[in-house]
């Protein structure tokens, strides 16, 4: 490249913010030399926050997290040394992580194929894709308060149980996972649609020359190379589901325990209620009953740690996909 | 192996694998129907009994949650009286104050990752910006209540301005203040994120032409390459104002969970550190009475309105986001 371009400015970067012969904030206006301070300081800000929200954790996590919490169950206690560990909690999430993305991930695969590769009729495909885009801008507290009026109707008692005055409790592992999967629907359909968006043409048309029918394909084709950005949105889905605290305070009961409804042990746990992370974390702070701060402080230090690997796990995926394809993955909205 | 499964494992044709994946798209379409059906259909009986002037103001909303609290299944109509306008008046003012902290900041500090940091800073922020929109809310949450809420109580606020205002509010230092920064930073990495895709988007041609014609870089930044970018900076900013309006566990565990509508009366500070409530985090304080009726119903009013407000937010960032279209600049 730098042979067909007589001036290269490698420097370019460094012109631009002043340490260049040209120009120099120096002999700037005052305004500008103003937004150029800002903009660092905005920049340097944020970095020393995040610096400051890990640091403060880390430290906490020294100070309070032990391992035989991570393998004790919770008990109700007066005293934080009685109330036991968070192993029915680390549990719930990761069943409910489960049940969130097995709901969503055949749902969101299904709707960005069919737009991208069929998408007929034309104002059909729009109209699911916008509902996506409302589904991805509801409060989670709204989608919350939805799932609670749908599994309360009579006919959904065998998704959660039925309480002792006849009512459907409508809070359940399943309650919970079905509006979980709402949460983490848009990025895995935004990373998968955009995956196929951007498969080269020739690819398609090399397995349509070959006699192949769209069907297979998707399957044999599309759908093994846009792997790894259905990899990217699951994880940024299950990020979203590992962080969300509305829905699991208001769909999955406020049991700590992992409770089991019926004697069928696979769908009892499913049906039963329990508490995950973030529930444990909002219920031990001074906001909820247990004023439990070391534990809930030890909880959020393993909550962040998931949200860390998992962001490390989104960039690895991308590094992977890039130099695989050179194509980059795109992660979606945030 | 019965027909019918023998049928289903040979390659589909084209036309039935093309209605099956087009009627489990359509899934999505009736969960949002449904999703709004659900909540205006347990809402109504709010509406019905108070009208508009629901979002008025009146006494205040915890009295009337409690009454309706205590009147068990069968409420009688005059337990549906609710005024809402505290409320309405607390998540307007969080979201409006936050999205505008976070609109400068974010527009800043985007500028410094897309032109001004050197390689390995900028290398450095870019985690650290999806690290802040990932972490839990119910972590920020935490933070403020542990952290900053007593920092406030027993430093800033002072003894007088506890008792100047003591017959009326209690200043723990949960409130205005302590809400608005952490919703700051909790919407500020959103809207990074999409200012940054747009400011990388504009072609850099541009603002060379201009510093050609003699601009300094940094005016050249802001004269060209944000304002190409203006609408999507924009849209940034709309979908932030959506996670700011939804935004129920934290605040409800640092406005100090009273719904008071802070003024200026006792002066700027007394306003900044006095508690609030917002519809979101209602939603999540009264959350044990939604079995009784009216209170049930008056929460999914609540949710109602959220639900329309993020529509309205969805319709908004999309009709702005048009004329990049036109101008074929992704953003």
């Amino acid at each position: 490249m730098s042979t067909l371009v007589p001036f290269e400015f490698d420097d370019a970067r460094a012109m631009h913010t002043g340490r260049g012969r040209r120009s120099s904030p120096t002999s700037w206006r005052w305004r500008d030399r103003i937004a150029l301070v800002l903009a660092w300081s905005a920049g340097i800000t944020l970095c020393l926050i995040a610096g400051a929200i890990v640091a403060y954790f880390a430290f906490r996590g020294v100070q309070y997290l032990r391992p035989s919490l991570l393998f004790s169950r919770p008990q109700a206690s007066t005293s934080q040394a009685g109330s036991g560990g968070f192993l029915d909690p680390l549990l719930g999430t990761m069943l409910l992580t489960a049940v969130g993305i097995v709901l969503a991930l055949p749902l969101a695969v299904t709707s960005a194929v069919w737009i991208s590769e069929y998408g007929r009729p034309k104002w059909l495909s729009r109209a699911i894709e916008s509902c996506i885009e409302i589904v991805a801008g509801t409060p989670d507290i709204v989608i919350a308060l939805f799932g609670l009026a749908v599994f309360q109707l009579s006919f959904m008692g065998p998704f959660s149980f039925k309480a002792s005055g006849g009512g459907v409790y409508g809070r359940s592992f399943l309650a919970a996972g079905a509006m979980m999967s709402l949460i983490a629907l848009p990025p895995i359909f935004a990373a998968t649609r955009d995956g196929l968006q951007a498969v080269p043409a020739h690819l398609r048309e090399a397995a349509f020359a070959l006699g192949k029918t769209r069907v297979t394909t998707i399957r044999r084709v599309l759908l093994p190379s846009v792997r790894s950005n259905m990899a990217t949105g699951v994880t940024l889905g299950i990020s979203r589901i590992i962080g969300d605290t509305a829905i699991v305070v208001l769909l999955l009961g406020e049991s700590l325990r992992l409770e089991s409804q019926g004697s069928v042990p696979g769908v009892g746990l499913l049906r039963g209620t329990g508490s995950t992370l973030t529930s444990f974390v909002f219920d031990n702070s001074p906001a909820g009953e247990g004023a439990a701060p070391q534990k809930a402080y030890a909880a959020a230090v393993v909550l962040l740690l998931f949200v860390l690997c998992l962001n490390l796990l989104v960039e690895r995926i991308g590094r992977h996909q890039e130099r695989a394809t050179g194509l980059s993955v795109a992660t979606g909205a945030v | 192996m019965p027909p019918v499964l023998a049928r289903l494992r040979k390659p589909w044709p084209d036309t039935r694998a093309e209605r099956t994946l087009g009627a489990v798209s359509c899934l999505v379409g009736v969960l949002v129907v449904g999703m709004v059906a659900f909540v205006a259909v347990h809402a109504w009986p709010t509406f019905e009994h108070n009208g508009l002037s629901w979002l008025g103001s009146g006494p205040s909303p915890e009295s009337a949650f409690e009454k309706m609290q205590s009147t068990g299944v069968d409420a009688p109509a005059s337990a549906y009286h609710l005024r809402a306008w505290p409320l309405l008046y607390g998540t307007l003012l969080t979201t409006v104050v936050a999205v505008a902290f976070a609109s400068v900041v974010s527009l800043f500090a985007s500028i410094f990752i897309v032109e001004l940091a050197p390689e390995r800073l900028r290398r450095l922020t870019i985690p650290v910006i999806r690290l802040l929109a990932s972490v839990p809310s119910v972590v920020y949450g935490l933070i403020g209540v542990l952290v900053l809420v007593p920092f406030v109580g027993n430093h800033l606020v002072t003894a007088a301005e506890k008792e100047s205002v003591a017959s009326s509010i209690e200043l723990t230092g949960a409130g205005l203040l302590v809400t608005v920064v952490i919703l700051t930073v909790m919407i500020a990495p959103i809207m990074i994120a999409l200012t940054c895709e747009a400011l990388a988007a504009v072609p850099s041609s541009w603002r060379e032409g201009a510093i050609a014609l003699g601009l300094n870089p940094l005016r050249a930044i802001l004269a060209v390459t944000v304002r190409a970018a203006r609408p999507a900076i924009v849209a940034a900013a709309v979908l932030a104002t959506g996670r700011a309006l939804g935004e129920a566990i934290m605040i409800s565990m640092v406005s100090g969970g009273r719904a008071f509508t802070p003024n200026l009366d006792h002066g700027l500070l007394i306003f900044l550190y006095s508690p609030l409530r917002t519809f979101a985090s209602t939603i999540v304080d009264f959350r044990e009475g939604l079995s009784a009726p009216a209170l049930g119903s008056s929460l999914y009013a609540i949710a109602l309105l959220l639900l329309l407000g993020g529509f309205v937010l969805s319709v908004c960032g999309y009709l702005i986001k048009l004329p990049l279209r036109r101008y074929q600049v992704r953003g």
